[in-house]
């Protein structure tokens, strides 16, 4: 990584980098030993604690069911609220006051609201006015409140995507007689996709992280919930932990590894059609401004 | 091109995975529809709670409740292979019950005046006390001990209330999300004690991995009448209930159950409340 | 209608939580901001660690991390925050901790995105009348990329608000405790759910519109 903030190094530069490092890893490997021996000290280590994982009824019996329903709540919650975002971002940016207002309000509200309790309306919802069985309604809910948050966050994302974009895209839409409609889906959009793409995988992130919350009250035997069963069963809270926060780890590592190489494809595909849009213009416009939901995560970092 | 056909990529994708979920979603239904017709019964019980209402490792339930619920549906007319559990979290116990999404409740559910407004009660069918679990060679022994030592219990609990407003405001108490977490720090020596209904601590201290190193410290802080929670208005069902809970205790059963859950944690049982008999 | 608010103190556990919100805010800010640095900084080390810290805490969920700072950080490794005793306050401070290093992860990401959108002809000019690398950053570098980023930190801001309610997986007495035992109590969820929610719209709203509006007034026009 070659960056304008500062100098290649040198030879001294050179040399400091490669003690500091030696320094730190030594630092690294007396904690990490410091770590283990604690544990050890604790009774954390004990292969009583972490040989269930090694058996194939931790895994069928908790962890696999719970992984699948986190997969299927977030995967839902994702094809759903991605067009939506879509649509009250874009609705956010209308001429028209009757449009822009209802979809402003819309937003700004369940952006504010905890998503646990977005989960426990709907849950209510559900109940109430659609005859939804009780074995599918967890999940309904918890994709209802995913939907509903994440949605208007994404919202916020594409708005911000295509408000980045040089005003003068629009007028040459414009001059060359395209219609709003037509500038939107033809030029403004496919313009700002990858301008909003870290950002949109960072609250694809957020959501699979979020179908934990289902399992709080609602009893939606997503991973996390799973877990809890797990460790009433094997007695190893800390242990259990450990675990689904890797599978965690790798789960959204995986996602954003996936975005990272779709977003590389859109980037090389944009320069094979010849885009107009340059390298320096994609840096000179504000992706910052695009991080509508968390922190936008580069896309060549992840 | 090359943009064109990620997304057609992208789009394929999306549709598959949508119609992958759509059936799946539709042929749990069908399976739902089709055992719903008055062969299976839905009962909502703890799956976290060993010694009550535990899902072990090989898909099966064990505990306590899960007995009660087993005769009483045995009572009602069904099998065992025909009930299908379902798990009630405590803050999903009413509604779960007003929704019918479960007949009955067996799930360390305490009767007192709020809940009777929301639903009917059968039992009760244990009367449990909130208790302290301590470690073997401890030495708390009543509840003025626990003043400057360290507590845990579950936050926002009924046991935790009562440390606060009246046993031992003086204790440092602290709240987890679970009582295997608390358990897990009596086991490392963060807390003292841990506090909730004897019941439940009696469950972990029998299990396996824990026997032989904690015990309860018998004191009877509290009085907990677990009865089986039914949908409001549901009275014939309650009288059903009533009746096999009573059978359960005079044919031994009851008396069975107690001793193969809470045995080994040295768990001196209240006898078999009768019905309706609500110690205050 | 409302009869079940009497002899609970909503009012001190939404205190609580803007405590709790408040005080991780700076700590994630100076954190997240330090990550950024190092994160675009010369020394591969500190690139390293800043990316693996990132691309770590951001994936998992934070009731798992706020569960590890009280079963992991105080009971095994004896990270009791100068608060041993006292549970109370523990709870308090490692919620703190927690939800900081959480959150400190989005804030670098944020601010790290805000560093992207300065023009390269700042640095270079900052870099040819020769200001050392933290001199760059922080001179020129950082106040124009704040201007950025105010939006989307904004954004942090309110996520953490919502946050908070993890809290009380540690026994931190903020609203989401005070919700679990209303809702034992009283057996409501649902009235009780919505008084809640309107206390976290009350709290968040104003933050999202006034960050929002400063955003756009302080964003460097280009």
């Amino acid at each position: 990584m070659t960056s304008v903030l500062y100098d290649a190094p040198g030879p001294r530069a050179k040399r400091r980098n490669v003690l500091l490092s030696v320094v730190f890893f030594v630092l690294l490997a007396l904690f990490l030993w410091w770590v283990w021996l604690t544990m050890d000290d604790k009774g954390q280590l004990k292969w009583a604690l972490w040989q269930p994982f090694t058996t194939s009824d931790a895994w069928t019996t908790y962890l696999l069911p719970g992984l699948g329903d986190t997969l299927k709540a977030a995967a839902l919650a994702m094809v759903i609220a991605l067009p939506l975002g879509a649509f009250f971002g874009i609705a956010r940016m209308s001429d028209h006051r009757w449009v822009r207002v209802p979809a402003g309000v819309v937003v700004e509200f369940f952006r504010s609201i905890p998503v646990l309790l977005l989960m426990l309306f709907a849950n209510e919802f559900y109940v109430r006015s659609t005859g939804v069985g009780s074995e599918e309604r967890p999940l309904y809910a918890v994709v209802t409140g995913l939907v509903l948050y994440n949605a208007s966050v994404l919202a916020e994302i594409v708005r911000a995507g295509i408000l980045s974009l040089p005003k003068g895209q629009t007028e040459a839409a414009h001059a060359i007689g395209l219609r709003k409609g037509q500038t939107m889906t033809s030029i403004l959009l496919p313009q700002s996709v990858t301008v909003m793409l870290p950002a949109i995988v960072s609250q694809l992130v957020v959501i699979v992280k979020d179908t934990a919350l289902g399992g709080v009250m609602l009893g939606f035997t997503e991973l996390l919930n799973a877990r809890s069963t797990l460790a009433a069963n094997y007695a190893n809270v800390v242990a259990s932990f450990i675990v689904v926060g890797i599978i965690y780890i790798v789960l959204n590592l995986a996602l954003t590894t996936f975005a990272s190489w779709l977003e590389g494809r859109l980037r090389r595909s944009k320069k094979s059609t010849g885009a107009t849009v340059a390298l320096e213009d994609a840096t000179g416009i504000n992706p910052a401004q695009v991080g509508g939901g968390f922190g936008t995560g580069g896309g060549d970092s992840i | 091109m090359k943009l064109r056909k990620v997304t057609v990529f992208a789009t394929t994708a999306l549709v598959l995975s949508l119609a992958a979920t759509a059936c799946g979603s539709s042929d749990k239904d069908d399976s739902g529809s089709g055992s719903s017709g008055g062969s299976k019964i839905k009962i909502g019980i703890k799956f976290d709670q060993p010694g009550l209402g535990l899902k072990q490792p090989d898909g099966t339930y064990a505990g306590f409740d899960v007995d009660v619920a087993t005769y009483v549906a045995g009572q009602l007319g069904y099998k065992p292979a025909q009930i299908e559990w379902v798990e009630t979290k405590s803050a999903d116990r009413e509604n779960a019950l007003a929704r019918g999404d479960v007949k009955f409740i067996a799930a360390t559910y305490s009767i007192n005046d709020e809940r009777k407004k929301k639903v009917d009660f059968a039992g009760p069918y244990l009367l449990a006390h909130q208790d302290l679990l301590v470690k073997k060679d401890s030495t708390i022994a009543k509840a003025t001990d626990l003043n400057g030592k360290n507590l845990c219990s579950v936050t926002g609990s009924t046991s935790a209330q009562n440390i606060h407003d009246t046993i031992a405001p003086k204790a440092n108490l602290r709240e987890n999300s679970g009582y295997s977490e608390c358990i897990a720090a009596l086991q490392s020596g963060a807390v003292d004690a841990v506090t909730t209904d004897d019941s439940i601590l009696a469950g972990f201290a029998a299990q396996d991995k824990f026997k032989g190193q904690f015990k309860l410290a018998g004191l009877k802080l509290s009085n907990e009448n677990y009865g089986i929670g039914v949908k409001k208005g549901d009275s014939a069902t309650v009288t059903k209930i009533n009746t096999a809970l009573e059978k359960m205790v005079s044919s031994g059963a009851w008396k069975t159950a107690v001793t193969k859950n809470f045995g080994p944690a040295d768990y001196k049982n209240e006898p078999a409340p009768k019905i309706g008999d609500i110690v205050k | 209608m409302f009869d079940f608010l009497q002899g609970y103190d909503v009012l001190g556990a939404f205190w609580m939580t803007v405590k709790l919100t408040v005080i991780s805010a700076l700590g994630s800010l100076v954190w997240g901001t330090l990550l950024a640095g190092m994160r675009v900084s010369p020394v591969p080390l500190m690139r390293g660690f800043a990316t693996f810290y990132v691309n770590t805490v951001r994936n998992i969920p934070l009731t798992v991390i706020i569960v590890f700072t009280s079963l992991g950080l105080a009971d095994i490794f004896g990270a009791t925050m100068g608060a041993s005793d006292d549970f109370k306050v523990q709870g308090f401070r490692l919620a703190l901790l927690g939800l900081a290093a959480y959150h400190a992860a989005f804030v670098c990401e944020a601010v790290r995105s805000g560093i992207n959108t300065v023009p390269v002809g700042q640095a270079e000019a900052a870099r040819a009348i020769g200001l050392s690398f933290s001199q760059v950053l922080r001179i020129v570098i950082l106040p124009q990329a704040f201007r950025a980023v105010i939006t989307p930190l904004a954004n942090v801001l309110i996520a953490l608000t919502k946050n908070t309610t993890v809290a009380a997986a540690i026994g931190v007495a903020e609203a989401a405790a005070l919700m679990k035992t209303m809702i034992e109590n009283e057996a409501q969820t649902v009235a009780i759910g919505a008084v809640f929610a309107f206390g976290f719209v009350v709290l968040t709203l104003p933050t999202g519109l006034i960050l929002g509006w400063l955003g756009e007034r302080l964003a460097v026009k280009r």
